[in-house]
């Protein structure tokens, strides 16, 4: 069975949990670029957490099934609507077959990943379905959707599930608010310090936490790029590229820093000199040309604490879903 | 040897302390750490990643094994990485030079826009450029930029040249050029700095290939002077 894609929107591809594992071939990890809510929106549609789905970038995605089929989304301030329905994010929805399903215009944040039942099923290529759209390889054909794609999907299941659902179609049940609706007006984003923190001076170093830096318009998935204070160092002298990854704050020569995300590159020769924490990662692949947003340091134990927490709280979540939904 | 935070889902660890002063060495000491690091396999770990000096770890913390945690799940990997380096064997035989990767190049015309460039400062005949380039020993230090670009050591100092102050938009695959006191080949179409010397027909990544870089860090290279002619029939 497959989807049709009515219109594809801005930017649309096919992603999963990327593509770990070949970074010493120079290979990004990419994947959706805030993979924890694929893995919601997979949970809440009864997927395993690796199922494709589909990243919609700004503009209106419109879908069309050839059966019955469970969806849901999550991420930006976006507006969906199933047939007469609002499907908001967080909830199962059950398309009809040749219904369709338009995800839209995004009040606030630029990105919503959408899980389909069963999954969209391409090849895998380095044993990930993701796009990588700068090698052109994984996806659909290497590449973001069109108009009038056909999304081939994996086999559909029993949607008993649906049926205390009534007319409406929509899950009652759904995710924590912060894990489904993650974009936020000038947001906060947590760092812990990075490498070459002590290559900077400490007006920049305070500067980094005390000022609002602005999202500028040569932004994508490899990295959004800030504008703010100049972040100088004390230590000019150049340095070997080694390992960066998203998340990392790293600061050209011109001393306006670069948010990293899940599109960069494997390695990088530019002082690090912070990095948002995993569980902020959300936030920050919501940021678009001319968002403000500040930092704000915690300790490493705090930001693995974080972390721990949330993927225990998603453990719970995920048994009390399948409570739901056998 | 140092280990420090990456973000919190990430380590490096600094093997040396000095890459230039003995590229082959300081290479030869990373890729030791990075192998006993892939035969400790120590719970948590995702994925290795070797350059130059240093070796990053990306791990889950959060699959640190919670009986173990003295402190933090940072200072938990921190720890074994430090004892598996401590106890790790002499370092293991390196190849040899007949182990070297041979690339064809084509040094002709359209594919050697900036050897004009090249042989202007380092004071040599374009000849004598390609002469050197193509008899000289390289090491592959990492791969990135793009999926498959090896950085190489080895280049001959007198060939050291510095990027082009505007980058190109677009440089074919399989070229080959001089960035500073490194060399380099494109593996795809892709805008870069690099003054280009000469054109590869070989294939330097292919998803269908497993790995699917035709190098790895620690690769020794050469590259072999060939014609026009035979570059067509290699292309074919």
């Amino acid at each position: 069975m497959k989807a049709l894609v009515r219109s594809a929107g801005f930017l649309t591809s096919v992603q999963d949990l990327g593509r770990p594992g070949y970074r010493q071939s120079g290979v990004s990890v990419g994947g959706a670029l805030d993979p924890f809510a694929l893995r919601v929106a997979n949970a809440l549609v009864g997927n395993e957490d690796s199922a494709a789905g589909l990243e919609a970038t700004l503009g209106t995605l419109r879908l069309r099934f050839e059966d019955d089929r469970l969806v849901a989304w999550c991420g930006g301030g976006f507006t969906a609507r199933l047939g007469d329905e609002d499907l908001p994010p967080g909830h199962a929805g059950l398309v009809a077959k040749d219904e369709e399903l338009v995800l839209t215009a995004p009040q606030k944040g630029a990105r919503a990943w959408l899980a389909i039942f069963g999954g969209i099923n391409v090849p895998l290529v380095l044993g990930s379905r993701s796009t990588d759209l700068r090698g052109n390889f994984g996806g659909l054909e290497g590449r973001a959707l069109r108009d009038g794609d056909l999304l081939p999907l994996g086999e559909n299941g029993d949607l008993e599930i649906a049926a205390p659902w009534g007319s409406r179609r929509i899950a009652e049940w759904t995710a924590p608010t912060p894990w489904v609706a993650t974009a936020r007006r000038d947001p906060f984003l947590r760092i812990v310090r990075g490498p070459e923190w002590n290559r900077f001076t400490s007006d920049a170093q305070s500067s980094l936490v005390a000022t609002a830096f602005t999202v500028t318009p040569d932004s994508d998935r490899m990295g959004a790029r800030l504008e703010g204070p100049s972040l100088d160092r004390t230590d000019t002298s150049d340095l070997l590229s080694e390992a960066v990854a998203p998340g990392t704050l790293q600061v050209p020569p011109n001393g306006q820093p670069i948010l990293l995300l899940g599109d960069c590159q494997t390695i990088g020769g530019y002082p690090k000199i912070a990095h948002v924490i995993t569980v902020d990662l959300p936030i920050a692949a919501q940021l678009w040309p001319g968002d403000v947003v500040r930092f704000h340091e915690v300790p490493l134990a705090e930001a693995q604490e974080l972390l721990r927490e949330r993927e225990e709280n998603y453990a719970r979540f995920r048994v009390g879903l399948s409570l739901h939904t056998s | 040897m140092k280990i420090e935070p990456l973000g919190d889902s990430a380590l490096i660890v600094r093997v040396v302390d000095e890459f230039a002063r003995d590229p082959d060495a300081s290479l030869s000491e990373v890729l030791a750490a990075l192998r006993a690091l892939e035969a400790a396999s120590i719970p948590s770990v995702i994925e290795l990643a070797p350059a130059y000096t240093t070796v990053a770890v990306f791990f889950d913390p959060t699959r640190v094994a919670p009986d173990e945690i003295p402190e933090t799940p940072f200072d938990w990997l921190r720890a074994k990485i430090e004892k598996v380096l401590k106890s790790r064997p002499a370092l293991q035989k390196q190849k040899t030079e007949s182990d070297a990767i041979e690339v064809p190049v084509c040094y002709e015309g359209e594919f050697a826009p900036d050897l004009p460039e090249v042989a202007r400062h380092a004071g040599l005949s374009e000849d004598e450029v390609v002469r050197r380039h193509s008899s000289a020993s390289y090491r592959v230090n990492c791969l990135g930029f793009t999926p498959g670009f090896p950085f190489l050591s080895g280049l001959p100092a007198e060939l050291a040249t510095p990027r082009r102050v505007t980058p190109r938009k677009e440089i074919p695959a399989g070229a080959v050029g001089i960035g500073g006191a490194q060399t380099g080949i494109y593996p795809r179409k892709s805008p870069g700095g690099w003054n280009l010397m000469g054109r590869t027909p070989l294939r330097l990544f292919d998803v269908q290939r497993e790995p699917p870089a035709l190098f790895q860090a620690g690769d020794r290279v050469r590259f072999r002077k060939i014609s026009r002619e035979e570059f067509d029939a290699l292309s074919g």
